[in-house]
C-alpha cells in the first residue's frame, strides 16, 4: 500500500507547490481554488492510505516474492447480471431531458432512479454470490 | 529455487459453473444486463468506433464546404454545429471513452490478474450514461433552432441564452454532464481496481505500461471532469435560472468559464493522449522483441505528464490578456520534455530489436511521426508572440489535429489491431490492414500539413467561407480529408473480413509478455482459469522462454503451447 500512497502524496505535494507558485505570482482566483482543490484531492486519500499502511503487512501483491501459502482465499464477491444499471442510466437519462423538455420527464426520471435503488439493493440481498458458499468459488489470497 | 502451483492455488474461477447456478439470462437481455468487464469494455468500443464514424462524416461534410470559398453545401449556421458536434463527439465521445471504458475497461483488470474491475454493476452504469448521454448530443439535430453552435468549449458568452437560445445547447450541455459523470465513475472503477486486485506478486512497479497510464489517465480524470461538470451547472443556471456566473451584467465574469473549462480542458486532452501512449509503450516491445528501455523513466514521465497538464490551462487563454504568461508558458514548455523522454524511450526500444513492421508497428511507428510533428507545433504555441500570431487560426487547427488523430486514431488502431486477437479470438487481415495504414497515412499528411500554411498566411477557424486566396490549399487539405476517410472505411472493410471469414488467433499470436496473454481469446468469465508466477514486469515471456527470463527467482510453470 506504500506506493498507492505515495502516489496521491506526490499528486497533493505538487499541487501545493504549483498552487503556492501560481497563487502568490498571480493573485488569480478561479484557477489557485482550483488548484487548492486539487491538492486535497491528491492529500486525503493519500495520508489515510498511508495511515493504513503502517498499520498493516504488506499485502500478496505488494510482494516481490510470493509463495503458495501466501495466496489462497477469496478476491471478493462478484455480482451476476443485473438489470439496475440500465434502469438508472435511463433514471438519469430522462431527469437530463427533463431540463431541456419539461419538469414531468425529470419526475419520470426520479421514479426510475428510486425504483432501480431499491431493486439493486434488495437484489443484493437475495443474490446468490452474496451466499457464502458461492462466494468461495472465486479464490483468492489472504 | 522452483515455484509449483497446486491446483487448489490456482487463481481465478476453477469451476466456472459454480457462477451459473442461478438462471443464465440469454439474447438481448444478457447483452443489457452483464456486468462483466469485458463486454462493457467491448460495448464500449463499437459505440465509440460509431460515433468515430458520425464524427467523421461531419468532418467529411465541413471539408467538402471548404472545397470552394463561398460553399453552399451548408448553411453557416449548420456550419458552426458540424464544427462543435464534430468536435465534441470526437473528443467527449470517441477519443476518451473508447480508451478508458473500452481498451481499459477490457485490458486493465486482465493485465494486473483480477477477475473483474472492482466496481462492475458501476462499470455497466458508467456505460448507459456514456451512450444515453452520447446519444442526446446528436438529438439537438432534430430540433428547430439547430445543434449547439458554440464549439466543443462552449465559450461564454457565445453560449449563453441571449446568444444561443433554444434547446440545441441544453441537450448539449445535458450531454456533456452525462458523459462526465460516466467518465468519473470510470476512473473510480480503475484507479480502485489497479490498487486493490492486483494478483500476487504484481507491484506496482510491475505493473505494465498501459496500466500506469490508465491509473494516472484516472487520476486525471477526477481531478478534471468534476470541474467541467461543476461549470456546466453554473453555465445551466445563467442560461435558465437567472445567475450571472458568466454575464458581466450581472456582476459575472465571462473569462471565468474559459478558466474552469480549460482547468478541465487541457488535463482533458493528455486524458485522451496518455492511454495510448500506454498501448505504444506494450506493442513496441513486443514487436521489438526486447523490454521496454527505460521502464521507471516512462512511470515518471507519465507522472510528469499528468502533473504539469494541471498546471498549463491557460495557455488557451493567452490572448484573453488576463493571464500570467511566464508562468503558462514555461509548464507548456516544460512538458516537451517528459514528452521526448517518452518519444526516445519507444525509439531506443526499437533500436537494434527485431522490428516486425505488422500492421499493429506501422500504426504505432506512424503515430510516432504524426505526434511529433503535433508536438512540435505545440512547443511553438506555447511560447505567447507566436501564439499572438496565430491564435484562432488554421494553424491551431493543424496542430490539435496531428496530436489528437495522431494519438487517438493512429495509436488507438495499433491497439486495436495488436489486442483484436484477444478480444475476439480472431486475427485482423494484414493485407487489409497495410492498406488501412497506408491510406490514412498518407491522407493525415495531405489533409493537415496545407492547414498549417493556411493559418500562418492568416486563414481563420471556425469559418465556413474564405477568402479566394486560400483556394488552393483549403482544396489539396479536402482531397486528402477524403483520403482519411477512406482510409477509415478500410478499417471497416477489415473488421467485416475477419468476422465473415474468421483467422483463428491462438492464445499467444505475437508472444506477448503482459498477462493478458497467459488466458485464452477471448478470456473466459472471470479472466484467468491459473496465472503464471509474477516475478518480473514480463511474466508470460519469463513463463514462455525461462532461459531469457527476466524474473530472478527462477520460475517453472506449464509454459504456453501456442506461444512461437
Amino acid at each position: 500500500m506504500r506506493s498507492e500512497s505515495r502516489i496521491y502524496l506526490g499528486v497533493g505535494s505538487f499541487f501545493i507547490v504549483v498552487l503556492l507558485i501560481y497563487f502568490f505570482w498571480s493573485h488569480e482566483s478561479t484557477g489557485s481554488v482550483l488548484l487548492l482543490a486539487s491538492a486535497g484531492l491528491g492529500l486525503l486519500p493519500g495520508l489515510y492510505i498511508g495511515w493504513w499502511s503502517r498499520r498493516m503487512a504488506p499485502r500478496p501483491e505488494d510482494r516481490d516474492v510470493v509463495e503458495p501459502e501466501d495466496i489462497s482465499g477469496v478476491i471478493g464477491q462478484f455480482p451476476e447480471n443485473t438489470i439496475f444499471p440500465f434502469v438508472i442510466g435511463a433514471g438519469v437519462w430522462f431527469v437530463a431531458l427533463g431540463f431541456v423538455y419539461g419538469v414531468w420527464l425529470v419526475m419520470v426520471g426520479i421514479g426510475f432512479v428510486l425504483g432501480a435503488a431499491y431493486g439493486a439493493t434488495m437484489e443484493s440481498k437475495r443474490a446468490s454470490w452474496s451466499e457464502p458458499e458461492n462466494a468461495a468459488s472465486v479464490p483468492r489470497h489472504h | 529455487m522452483t515455484t509449483v502451483h497446486e491446483p487448489e492455488l490456482l487463481l481465478g474461477v476453477e469451476e466456472p459453473t459454480e457462477q451459473h447456478e442461478r438462471r443464465e439470462p440469454g439474447g438481448f437481455y444478457r447483452w443489457v444486463t452483464s456486468v462483466d468487464h469485458k463486454v462493457i469494455g467491448k460495448n464500449y468500443m463499437y459505440t465509440a468506433l460509431v460515433f468515430f464514424f458520425i464524427a467523421g462524416l461531419l468532418a467529411e461534410l465541413m471539408r467538402t464546404q471548404l472545397f470552394n470559398p463561398n460553399g453552399h453545401v451548408v448553411s453557416l449556421q449548420t456550419y458552426n454545429a458540424l464544427v462543435t458536434i464534430h468536435g465534441s463527439i470526437m473528443l467527449y465521445l470517441f477519443a476518451g471513452p473508447i480508451a478508458f471504458g473500452g481498451f481499459a475497461n477490457f485490458l486493465v483488470p486482465i493485465m494486473i490478474g483480477a477477475p473483474d474491475m472492482a466496481f462492475p454493476r458501476l462499470n455497466n452504469l458508467s456505460y448507459w450514461l456514456y451512450l444515453f448521454g452520447g446519444s442526446t448530443m446528436l438529438f439537438g439535430f432534430f430540433t428547430a433552432s439547430g445543434a449547439a453552435a458554440f464549439g466543443w468549449t462552449g465559450y461564454t458568452p457565445l453560449s449563453t441564452a441571449t446568444y444561443s437560445p433554444g434547446p440545441g445547447p441544453d441537450l448539449w450541455i445535458a450531454s456533456v454532464a452525462m458523459v462526465g459523470f460516466s467518465g468519473i465513475f470510470t476512473a473510480v472503477n480503475l484507479v480502485t481496481t489497479i490498487f486493490y486486485l492486483r494478483a500476487p506478486g504484481m507491484t506496482m512497479f510491475r505493473m505494465p505500461l498501459f496500466v500506469w497510464s490508465m491509473l494516472i489517465t484516472g487520476i486525471l480524470i477526477l481531478i478534471a471532469f468534476p470541474v467541467l461538470t461543476a461549470a456546466l451547472v453554473m453555465l445551466y443556471a445563467d442560461r435558465h435560472f437567472g445567475a450571472h456566473f458568466f454575464t458581466v451584467s450581472g456582476g459575472g465574469v465571462p473569462v471565468m468559464w474559459q478558466n474552469l473549462f480549460w482547468f478541465f480542458g487541457h488535463p482533458e486532452v493528455y486524458i485522451l493522449a496518455l492511454p495510448f501512449f500506454g498501448m505504444i509503450s506494450e506493442l513496441v516491445p513486443v514487436f521489438s522483441r526486447k523490454p521496454i528501455f527505460g521502464y521507471k523513466g516512462m512511470v515518471f514521465a507519465t507522472l510528469a505528464i499528468a502533473g504539469l497538464s494541471t498546471g498549463v490551462w491557460a495557455h488557451h487563454m493567452f490572448t484573453t490578456g488576463t493571464v500570467l504568461l511566464p508562468f503558462f508558458s514555461a509548464l507548456s514548455l516544460l512538458i516537451a520534455v517528459p514528452t521526448g523522454i517518452k518519444v526516445f524511450t519507444w525509439i531506443a526500444t526499437m533500436w537494434g530489436g527485431q522490428v516486425k513492421f505488422n500492421t499493429s508497428m506501422l500504426f504505432a511507428i506512424g503515430f510516432i511521426f504524426a505526434f511529433v510533428m503535433g508536438g512540435i507545433s505545440g512547443v511553438m504555441l506555447a511560447s505567447p508572440p507566436i501564439d499572438f500570431y496565430t491564435h484562432d487560426t488554421y494553424f491551431v487547427v493543424a496542430h490539435f489535429h496531428q496530436v489528437l488523430v495522431g494519438t487517438t486514431v493512429f495509436a488507438m488502431l495499433a491497439g486495436l489491431y495488436y489486442w483484436y486477437p484477444k478480444f475476439t479470438g480472431r486475427l485482423l487481415h494484414e493485407g487489409w490492414g497495410k492498406a488501412n495504414f497506408w491510406t490514412m497515412f498518407v491522407g493525415f499528411w495531405v489533409t493537415y500539413m496545407p492547414q498549417y500554411l493556411l493559418g500562418l498566411r492568416g486563414m481563420p477557424r471556425w469559418v465556413g467561407q474564405y477568402s479566394p486566396s486560400f483556394t488552393f490549399l483549403n482544396r489539396v487539405s479536402t482531397v486528402g480529408a477524403y483520403i482519411l476517410g477512406l482510409g477509415a472505411l478500410l478499417l471497416l472493410v477489415n473488421l467485416y473480413v475477419s468476422w465473415r471469414y474468421p483467422i483463428e488467433a491462438g492464445d499467444n499470436p505475437w508472444d506477448g509478455h503482459t498477462l493478458e496473454w497467459a488466458t485464452s481469446s477471448p478470456p473466459p468469465a472471470h479472466n484467468f482459469h491459473s496465472l503464471p508466477p509474477i516475478r518480473s514486469r514480463r511474466p508470460v515471456w519469463d513463463m514462455n522462454h525461462p532461459e531469457y527470463a527476466d524474473a530472478k527467482v527462477p520460475v517453472v510453470a506449464g509454459g504456453d503451447e501456442s506461444a512461437q
